[in-house]
């Protein structure tokens, strides 16, 4: 079985969003990367489908060059080899980071064969387009369920679960097949000290595609107004516990 | 002329589908709306457009989104809508996405706000609400979904007149669709629902650390909440997990205890009527959030304050 997983590095952001002087990025200079939290989840599923059905692993991530940290992050826990679409950090825009990816799914499949399952996360943390993965399915005319918080393969079809109104509607897909996942579909490991050893180790392959001209282009970002306040200091530790109550008869959810 | 995709439950229009048409109306000109599947006519009957167009068709008995994209693609062209809204919901997300790539256009995500204009000017959300982002969408056909509770809802009201229709459905439009439905857990206050949560962050320290906050939720008929943090460790299933990734909330109070208050959380929480704050640390960020706040070490705060109610039930 072979498996791609798109992944997305973006920031850990913390307790407020600062953004650069131009309004056109958050402030990242203090802060950490990440994989987008839906995708480590991805990368977690491919690396269990590979441990139970053998086969060829590939992350992909479409970012600076800085993001090579999380293809080796994802290579630390089991993947087996990397695609780095190399970016100048600009932002690309859902249809743009469709068709690049596209275009690196064709050449590695032109040259080792069909993905039989592509994983994206529903939606990235920090743009939220909800799209890519439909896209890259549509490209590659290839089925697609969203949304998924349960994923099993057997006998060529991926059994998919995605939540709907308290329950769990259930797709079947024949493969190959494309997957856009939730995070709770399982839960990441931590990579181990020879696991980060042996990623260092294992095959990238990076490109530079050229970025086109974006339909849904950005003008500014805003940090919504109204965060910001200072709590009432009803107490401190045990002593507190009659002012909370009072609070709770307050709103009436005391009794 | 706008487009607006319209889910229904029950025989009504769904809230946030009221709210898409909110969003539609901002762009001026006449508002269709698109109704599909079972129970469509009679949901209809709560939409307040000009025409609501009402797809029936045996095969859309299961939700099918590239059936969905299909019709609602198929009707967008026949009736020369210049914009497509949609609710930001996971189907009509779903659905409106694979519209947009059989239209080839971009499509917009979780907007809370549209200016009429070529380009057309847009204000959407990001992380979870944390961030906006202003831009324009060069666009031959608009394509919006809007994003859950950040606009009015238009009051429900009677359409204008009522098309039904059977469109045409591919079998390949039928490849992914819902076969089978696996039931609710039973039982238990859900998240979604609960009138009080009580959530644990990192704080709690352990698995068993939340015994305090299982109390104090239980004494008040609620429901026991979770930090990413806490579901990463293990001491939580992901289901109890409120933020960006998570569950959204919406209680009468939100108790937060040992959550520091990062955006991926209170994502999730923004829907809370009051925000109360435990932590040891006066300088977190959930103490410029929360309207409350008890300085201290939540092992001792939550019991005393179960404790105290218990002493007054008497």
């Amino acid at each position: 079985m072979k498996t791609l997983v798109c992944v997305k590095r973006v920031p850990m952001t913390g307790g407020r969003i600062v953004l650069t002087e131009d309004k056109q990025a958050i402030e990242t200079k203090h802060l950490g990367f990440a994989i987008s939290p839906h995708e480590e989840c991805g990368v977690e599923e491919a690396v269990r489908l590979w441990e139970h059905h053998g086969g060829d692993t590939v992350v992909l991530t479409l970012g600076p060059a800085d993001a090579q940290e999380q293809l080796r992050d994802s290579m630390a826990i089991g993947i087996a080899r990397g695609i780095h679409l190399v970016t100048d950090g600009e932002e690309w825009d859902p249809e743009a980071t469709a068709g690049a990816i596209v275009e690196a799914v064709r050449a590695d499949e032109a040259a080792s064969g069909p993905f039989d399952l592509i994983f994206f996360g529903n939606e990235s943390a920090d743009s939220g387009g909800f799209q890519i993965g439909l896209r890259v399915a549509h490209a590659l005319d290839r089925p697609c369920a969203t949304g998924l918080k349960g994923v099993a393969v057997e006998g060529g079809v991926a059994r998919c679960e995605q939540e709907e109104g308290g329950g769990r509607d259930v797709y079947e897909l024949p493969l190959p097949a494309v997957v856009t996942v939730l995070e709770g579909l399982n839960l990441p490991r931590y990579p181990s000290v020879p696991g980060r050893m042996r990623a260092g180790k294992k095959p990238l392959d990076a490109s530079t595609p050229e970025r086109p001209a974006s339909r849904l282009e950005r003008s500014r970002l805003v940090v919504p107004e109204g965060e910001s306040k200072q709590a009432e200091v009803l107490g401190h530790g045990a002593d507190a516990a009659s002012a909370v109550v009072d609070l709770l008869e307050q709103i009436g959810v005391a009794s | 002329m706008n487009l607006v995709l319209v889910e229904h439950v029950d025989g009504a229009a769904t809230d946030v589908s009221l709210q898409a048409l909110t969003l539609a109306a901002g762009l001026g000109g006449e508002t269709h709306a698109l109704v599909i599947g079972p129970g469509g006519t009679a949901a209809a009957a709560s939409v307040p457009a000009a025409v609501v167009h009402v797809a029936e068709h045996d095969a859309l008995d299961a939700f099918a989104p590239d059936a969905w994209a299909s019709v609602l693609c198929g009707l967008a062209e026949q009736i020369g809508a210049t914009a497509v809204v949609a609710p930001g919901t996971g189907r009509a997300t779903d659905a409106m996405a694979r519209a947009a790539v059989r239209l080839g256009e971009p499509l917009a995500a979780n907007c809370i706000s549209v200016t009429q204009g070529d380009p057309l000017l847009l204000t959407r959300v990001r992380w979870g609400g944390s961030l906006l982002e202003e831009a324009r969408l060069h666009a031959g056909r608009a394509l919006l979904t809007v994003a859950p509770h950040a606009v009015a809802p238009v009051a429900a009201g009677a359409p204008g007149s009522v098309e039904t229709f059977t469109p045409e459905i591919a079998d390949a439009d039928l490849v992914v669709r819902v076969r089978d439905r696996v039931a609710p857990p039973a039982g238990g206050v859900s998240l979604a629902d609960a009138k009080v949560v009580v959530t644990g962050g990192r704080g709690v320290g352990s698995a068993e650390g939340f015994v305090v906050v299982e109390e104090l939720a239980g004494l008040l008929g609620g429901a026991v909440g979770c930090s990413r943090a806490v579901t990463m460790s293990g001491w939580r299933p992901h289901t109890d997990q409120v933020g960006q990734t998570g569950n959204k909330i919406a209680p009468e109070i939100y108790i937060a205890c040992g959550v520091s208050g990062a955006t991926q959380h209170i994502a999730g929480a923004k829907g809370a009527k009051k925000i109360l704050a435990v932590n040891t640390d006066p300088e977190a960020p959930i103490m410029s959030i929360a309207d409350y706040a008890v300085v201290g070490d939540l092992h001792e705060v939550l019991p005393a304050v179960s404790a105290e109610l218990r002493r007054r039930r008497g």
